[in-house]
């Protein structure tokens, strides 16, 4: 996009400016604890000891970050397709119907395992369809997907609550919840298995489940960048035009794409309903939908950030609880404060930290460099060529001779042996816009951030 | 005559129900024609709402209360602003933080201040709008069937309800009859062509940007100091999307747009009265299905499969100069 490439490193780029954002995110916070007359430093020490002080709180951390990883991989992966998913959470819920499905009708007749696999089946088949309908609107009918998911959130909640109250209600019961499962539709839980070899842990709601969404972080790096699915969803996110001059299908990546996103959101529905409720009940997917976002601006839409987002964000639902024990002013909704700043200043304001970052970055080095010249004779700086021609005819005289001094020059044209300017120029060119096997592949990930805004090209459109 | 008092309690309700969904309706028209999309529709009336309350039972005045809402609305109007037309960062992102910021922000003050769980102190009836009564009311309610339309459903509402009612001429005016409406059209439509005519087009958006937030603290009072006697926790309940979903079957435009708002006001006055009503034999109508059907109508809307909403050209796409 219009964004010129980053003059700043890698490291500060995917660890600085995501901690950047969540610094200005607790800044905020900080300022509005104060603000209601209690100290922020107090509740964020009884913030970290109730999040990571004891196992009891490890468990819930983790439990927590089990469902923003699924949400948040979801999430990621429509940005990296030029979506934006915004209906993670209903996805989750009627994925959550799919699993509690399968347990009421099945959970008699089959033994454990089976009947996980096929919850675990049903919450992602069940998620993916909710997520289809958008997809297929938006890519044949023209629909815009955000509005459409938003909608889709609503529908779903208005079919859960029916069905809870005319389908599923134990009969006679005042309660909206189903029947208990039997047991063998319970995903075990991690507190019983550590017991099990010997290691006491408190009783908390983390399950086998977790593990399924770390082994979800890695299938989803595996089929963004090592399939030919994932490279044809992020060309198609980053580049549309030129994805559709290389054949690929911007409809069938939309519709492929929503589909895993669907999914993976509805595998929090296997999580909350056959991992902790055992029972389908109302509203269990509590916002974790739109933490998905949080997480996954945060994590950069890689898996391994989101991973990291999502233990964060764990720590801070599960810490925010002990903090509204201990502080009473201090509710859990302070959390969700916390959550809408993330999304604000790593998402709506990308574009005001970024830049300032970089700044920063460039005068260090000016400082740096400044520091170095006067130790050492200084060392006349690579003249910066403004016209295109002439930029074209130093790279191609550095291309012709190999042991060029700058390393720079040969990366941009990596051509065996000397060719004539306009030959060179259109070479490249012509990598560019098709993609090919030996172009470049588009920048990874990380560095994207306005992935949303592709969303608004109509289908068909060149 | 039993059902005569249900349908003059049921246009009552619906009238009273559509105020905000009309004033969001319109704060979203205002901005969308603009070319800013307002995902955080909800997100400001529900400040302008907590505002609202809190002032209110402060100084007690409503029209403080009023103000504080405007305010607020415009407030957080500024920051999207900042945030998308400035910065040129993502409007539904940005639209999907308000929104998340506000409900916690207001249950985090609420519980802060008042220590009622994050609700608000019971307002007195001079705190609030209450309902207005024409003149002559006397006189005519003995008149068979208008005059119990006239002192039922005309008369008797709050002074917000007949402001939201007018503001949809008001805003149809803005936008096609003056030389602004004609700019903020062309700018969600082609800002290009506005810049090169030598008119701001960040300026405008702004413009019309905060127009919306004003109108969303007019909904977010409605609700905390006309419709409620104070403020409780997520009391928008999804009022903002309902508003979005209406502005958009009514195609970004504003008479169709109130229509909308009267149709789904209608639907959610209504349902209540189809509890337990049996259709078919002996299944009952589920309620569930009266409150969804204002986002599965318009999903079908959007899908183009009664007539086609076109949204304008621009919208959700920041613009860049000289590009």
């Amino acid at each position: 996009m219009n964004a010129t490439p980053a003059p700043m490193p890698r490291w500060l780029e995917i660890f600085g400016l995501p901690l950047v954002n969540l610094l200005m995110a607790m800044i905020v916070s900080g300022l509005i604890v104060l603000a209601i007359g209690e100290n922020p430093f107090a509740a964020i020490g009884a913030m970290a000891a109730g999040a990571f002080g004891d196992l009891y709180g490890i468990g819930y951390t983790l439990y927590y970050a089990t469902n923003f990883i699924f949400t948040g991989l979801a999430v990621a992966i429509a940005f990296h397709a030029g979506l934006f998913n915004i209906g993670g959470e209903g996805q989750a819920y009627i994925g959550g119907l799919g699993a509690g499905l399968m347990a009421l009708l099945f959970d008699h007749s089959l033994t454990m395992w089976p009947m996980l696999a096929l919850g675990l089946v049903a919450s992602a088949v069940f998620g993916a369809a909710w997520a289809f309908v958008p997809a297929y609107l938006q890519a044949k009918r023209g629909s815009h997907i955000v509005i459409t998911t938003i909608m889709f959130n609503f529908l779903a909640a208005a079919l859960m609550v029916y069905l809870l109250v005319n389908v599923f209600r134990v009969p006679g019961s005042m309660e909206v919840v189903s029947r208990d499962f039997e047991a063998s539709a319970g995903v075990p839980y991690v507190h019983a298995l550590l017991t099990a070899i010997g290691i006491e842990m408190p009783q908390t709601p983390l399950n086998l489940a977790f593990l399924w969404a770390l082994i979800c972080c890695g299938l989803v790096w595996v089929y963004l960048w090592r399939s030919r699915g994932g490279y044809e969803l992020r060309t198609a996110g980053l580049a549309p035009k030129a994805a559709q001059y290389a054949g690929i299908s911007p409809n069938r990546v939309t519709i492929e794409a929503m589909l895993i996103s669907g999914a993976l959101a509805g595998f929090l529905g296997f999580n909350e309903i056959m991992g902790n409720h055992r029972q389908i009940v109302l509203d269990f997917v509590a916002g974790a939908g739109f933490t998905g976002i949080a997480v996954a601006l945060m994590g950069r839409n890689h898996p391994f950030g989101i991973i990291l987002a999502s233990v964060l964000f764990g720590a801070l639902f599960q810490g925010g609880s002990e903090v509204a024990f201990e502080i009473p002013t201090i509710t859990r909704d302070m959390i969700v404060v916390m959550q809408g700043l993330v999304i604000l200043f790593s998402g709506a304001l990308a574009y005001v930290n970024r830049p300032l970052l970089e700044k920063l970055w460039k005068l260090y080095q000016a400082r740096k460099n400044a520091k170095a010249a006067a130790v050492v004779a200084p060392v006349s700086p690579a003249a910066a060529p403004d016209a295109p021609v002439a930029l074209a005819e130093e790279t191609a005289t550095l291309a012709a001779t190999p042991a060029a001094p700058e390393p720079e020059a040969l990366e941009t044209t990596p051509m065996p042996k000397p060719a004539p300017v306009e030959e060179v120029l259109e070479v490249v060119e012509a990598e560019i816009v098709t993609m090919g096997p030996g172009a470049e592949p588009p920048p990874a990930a990380p560095r994207r951030k306005r992935g949303p805004k592709k969303s608004k090209r109509k289908p068909g459109e060149v | 005559m039993e059902w005569f008092t249900t349908v003059l309690y049921l246009l009552g309700a619906t009238i009273r129900v559509s105020t905000p969904l009309i004033f969001c309706a319109m704060a979203g028209l205002i901005s969308e024609r603009s070319g800013v999309i307002d995902i955080g529709l909800e997100g400001k009336m529900l400040a302008a709402a907590f505002a609202a309350a809190v002032v209110a039972a402060l100084t007690g005045s409503a029209w403080d209360g009023l103000a504080a809402a405007v305010l607020v609305g415009a407030m957080l109007s500024l920051l999207h602003g900042f945030a998308c037309i400035t910065h040129r960062g993502d409007q539904v992102v940005s639209g999907v933080a308000i929104n998340i910021i506000v409900s916690g922000l207001t249950v985090v003050l609420g519980n802060a201040w008042f220590q009622r769980g994050g609700e608000t102190p019971q307002l007195q009836a001079e705190q609030r709008f209450m309902g207005v009564i024409f003149p002559g009311t006397d006189n005519i309610s003995h008149l068979p069937l208008l005059g119990p339309l006239y002192v039922k459903v005309l008369s008797g509402q709050s002074l917000l309800t007949y402001i939201a009612f007018l503001l949809v001429p008001a805003v149809a005016w803005l936008l096609y009859r003056s030389r602004f409406g004609l700019r903020l059209r062309a700018v969600g439509e082609n800002p290009a062509v506005v810049d090169t005519a030598g008119i701001s087009v960040d300026f405008l958006r702004y413009r019309a940007v905060v127009l919306g937030g004003i109108l969303c603290g007019f909904a977010g009072a409605y609700l905390a100091i006309a419709q409620n006697a104070g403020f409780q926790r997520d009391m928008t309940a999804g009022r903002g999307y309902i508003a979005l979903a209406a502005m958009i079957f009514g195609k970004w435009k504003p008479l169709p747009a109130l229509y909308a708002c009267l149709l789904f006001g209608f639907l959610d006055a209504g349902a209540p009265l189809l509890q337990g009503v049996k259709i078919y034999g002996n299944t009952e109508l589920p309620v569930q299905l009266i409150q969804a059907l204002p986002y599965a109508l318009t999903v079908i809307l959007l899908a183009g499969f009664i007539g086609k909403a076109i949204p304008p050209k621009a919208i959700g796409r920041p613009y860049i100069k000289e590009r």
